[in-house]
């Protein structure tokens, strides 16, 4: 049934892809703007599945579509947002799933703003990692690069000045991280427990967190400083006193973080920094590194850019996992600079001490005027059993995806 | 007596040639700086023309074709605030409208008079602000034949300038004046541009690339008054000559005064644009 269902879906999405263009007109300056997207991704595995009572298939089809309603007031003054987003995965439930990434009201009146309801904000430089980027939860179920993320309800005071831009928010409910379910890739061994989560504070996932931050540029420097006081946006893993389930753990944290580019010629140089004290010891932690780009190679018209990143953190194997504490990433970044807007980002983080190596490629292209054809590949080597990605080792993949915007 | 006129006689000619030089050389010096101040007062004239014009907003559809004649669209919309000061350079802001994959995506751009520019794009799919190097503003925007300094640094003290003829350019007289860059990072050595001698604007652009050869011409079309006062042209043709690909930037209406202040062109301001 769900099979059938399925190939309905699928029919339906090749039909709104070649779907006449509604309109060419611009929709620049409009008050009411609805847009969006549906896409069509295809993962083939490398290798079998891991664990047990994973999908035992090596490939796995999936859609996803997101809806963008934006209206704003004739003064440009209000805005209102909505941007419903939904996947539908053929193996794994639990990547089945929908989310709101904006609904909101703001109002802006000379250098203040106030934003109410769900959005998405984005803080930091560098691109190995994004360490100071906590304002909203990962959507690690979409893609394991921790760039997707939740909706974050949030009250949002904005003032800008003439020295720098200060935001004030309140975030009064936390969003869990997403996992994938039994049938799927990119798992432990044993499933967390998602629908379980435990919390430090009492009132749980209604704990009131507080986020500051203050951006602005000097020269040739652009300058992100910010405080958190609430819940991480990392759980812990926990084991069961059986033994038998692994729940997830919610800290209470304060941080404060830094994020730095100066950009001079064809170099961009780049650093984020936190501190954070949480569940132990203070944690600190770094992304640190370089963009070089070649404009116009070989006569042409595409450019190369080569990127050198240090990951560095120096928190204890008992706290929230991460991978990026001794590494270097390189990569290279290609545009194509032409109509179709190709661009191929490739790179590899090895970790310093277990020689971990993860390598990555993404690709895109655009296709006629609304279709975008886009290539991933993830591919880890040598994970030792004792590494935090171990699980996630038989989990390389190439991905293709198409999409069509509307 | 002969021995006087022989005398003067056997130094006049090197006297008379060492004048002669000197004269030469005074002269055809002041005639390089005259035809040096000629064209920068022919490209002031053209610059101040378009004085106070305070701040405007268009849209703007470019259309790319490649040398097999395959066309693409992007339409933006363009929003410029003066700087009165001509040492410092106007600030710009360009929002993307489609092709529907960069919609939403901005570009913010200080620029200066011989220094780079200080230049922020918003990925609207990540809600990231990000710094960009400048130093590309010869590379080709979004993939057409315009370089951003083709359409935007047209400020009078960003060139040295020389004049050199008076000639028809369709139905008007122009003035060719050959001007080179004097910013940084700049893809040309040196443009020639057509500037005719009734409303002081500029109809064709010819570009120079690094080599010295001749790679893009411009044709500004379309010029329509407004305001009584400011002269805009309608229509960009850009040919490159050497890859036989070419993009027109078609503009709509502009709208002057449209109350932009500074704080419309911070970069805090990017994450909110919509």
């Amino acid at each position: 049934m769900v099979i059938s269902l399925f190939k309905a879906a699928f029919l339906a999405f090749v039909w709104v892809l070649f779907l006449p263009e509604l309109s060419h007109a611009a929709s620049v300056n409009k008050k009411l703007d609805v847009s969006g997207k549906v896409a069509l991704q295809f993962r083939g595995f490398t290798q079998d599945a891991l664990w047990s009572n994973q999908n035992s298939s090596d490939t796995e089809y999936s859609f996803a579509g997101e809806l963008e309603v934006r209206w704003s007031s004739h003064d440009g003054n209000q805005q209102v947002s909505f941007i419903p987003f939904v996947r539908w995965d053929e193996n794994d439930k639990k990547r089945s799933h929908y989310d709101l990434r904006e609904a909101y009201w703001s109002y802006k009146s000379d250098d203040v703003k106030l934003l109410l309801g769900v959005n998405k904000v984005f803080w930091g430089v560098t691109e190995s990692a994004h360490l100071v980027d906590i304002i909203n939860q990962t959507d690690l179920v979409e893609n394991t690069d921790q760039e997707d993320k939740l909706g974050q309800p949030m009250a949002n005071l904005a003032f800008q000045k003439d020295w720098g831009l200060l935001n004030f928010y309140l975030l009064p409910y936390f969003r869990e991280r997403s996992f994938s379910g039994e049938e799927g890739r990119f798992r432990t061994q044993i499933p967390a427990n998602f629908d379980d989560a435990k919390y430090e504070s009492g009132s749980k996932r209604r704990h009131l967190d507080f986020a500051f931050r203050y951006s602005h540029y000097f020269g040739e420097v652009d300058l992100g400083l910010h405080y958190f006081k609430g819940t991480s946006r990392d759980p812990r893993l926990e084991n069961s006193f059986d033994n038998l389930n692994i729940f997830l753990k919610y800290d209470q944290i304060e941080q404060i973080g830094l994020d730095l580019q100066y950009t001079k010629d064809a170099w961009l140089w780049k650093l984020e920094a936190l501190v954070r004290d949480g569940y132990d010891k203070s944690i600190f932690a770094t992304v640190a590194g370089l963009e070089y780009t070649f404009y116009q190679i070989f006569e042409g018209v595409s450019d190369i850019g080569v990127l050198i990143e240090y990951q560095y953190d120096n928190r204890p194997a008992y706290e929230a996992v991460t991978t990026a504490d001794n590494d270097m990433f390189i990569g290279t970044r290609w545009t194509s600079n032409n109509m179709q807007d190709g661009s191929v980002l490739a790179g590899v983080i090895v970790d310093k001490k277990t020689s971990e190596t993860f390598y990555n490629i993404e690709a895109k292209t655009r296709f006629k005027e609304n279709i975008v054809l886009e290539l991933e590949v993830r591919l880890t080597t040598q994970s030792g059993l004792d590494e935090p990605s171990y699980a996630y080792s038989q989990d390389d993949y190439v991905q293709l995806q198409i999409n069509r915007f509307f | 007596m002969n021995l006087v006129k022989n005398r003067v006689v056997g130094i006049h000619p090197i006297f008379y040639m060492t004048i002669l030089l000197v004269a030469q050389w005074i002269s055809s010096s002041a005639l390089a700086e005259n035809m040096q101040q000629k064209g920068f007062d022919i490209a002031a004239r053209s610059d101040r023309s378009d004085r106070g014009f305070s701040d405007s907003e268009v849209k703007m559809t470019m259309v790319l074709q490649n040398a097999a004649g395959k066309k693409a669209t992007r339409t933006l919309r363009l929003k410029t605030l003066e700087i009165p000061n001509e040492s410092v350079g106007d600030k710009s802001l360009i929002l993307f409208s489609t092709p529907k994959d960069i919609e939403g995506t901005a570009l913010l751009s200080h620029a200066k008079m011989l220094e780079s520019d200080d230049q922020w794009l918003y990925l609207p799919a990540l809600k990231r602000v990000k710094r960009i190097s400048s130093k590309n503003k010869s590379g080709p925007f979004v993939g057409s034949e315009f370089a951003f300094e083709d359409f935007t640094a047209s400020e009078l003290n960003k060139f040295k300038y020389e004049y050199l003829r008076q000639e028809s350019c369709g139905v008007l007289i122009c003035d060719v004046v050959e001007r080179a860059p004097l910013y940084e990072n700049s893809g040309y050595t040196k443009q020639i541009v057509w500037v005719d001698s009734i409303e002081y604007q500029l109809r064709v652009i010819e570009f120079y690339d690094r080599k010295g050869s001749l790679l893009k011409e411009l044709r500004l079309k379309d010029y329509r008054l407004y305001k009584n006062k400011y002269w805009r042209p309608h229509l960009l043709t850009m040919k490159n000559l050497q890859t036989k690909k070419n993009s027109d930037l078609v503009y709509g209406e502009y709208k002057f005064k449209v109350g932009l202040s500074n704080s419309d062109f911070l970069k805090g301001r990017l994450s909110s644009l919509r």
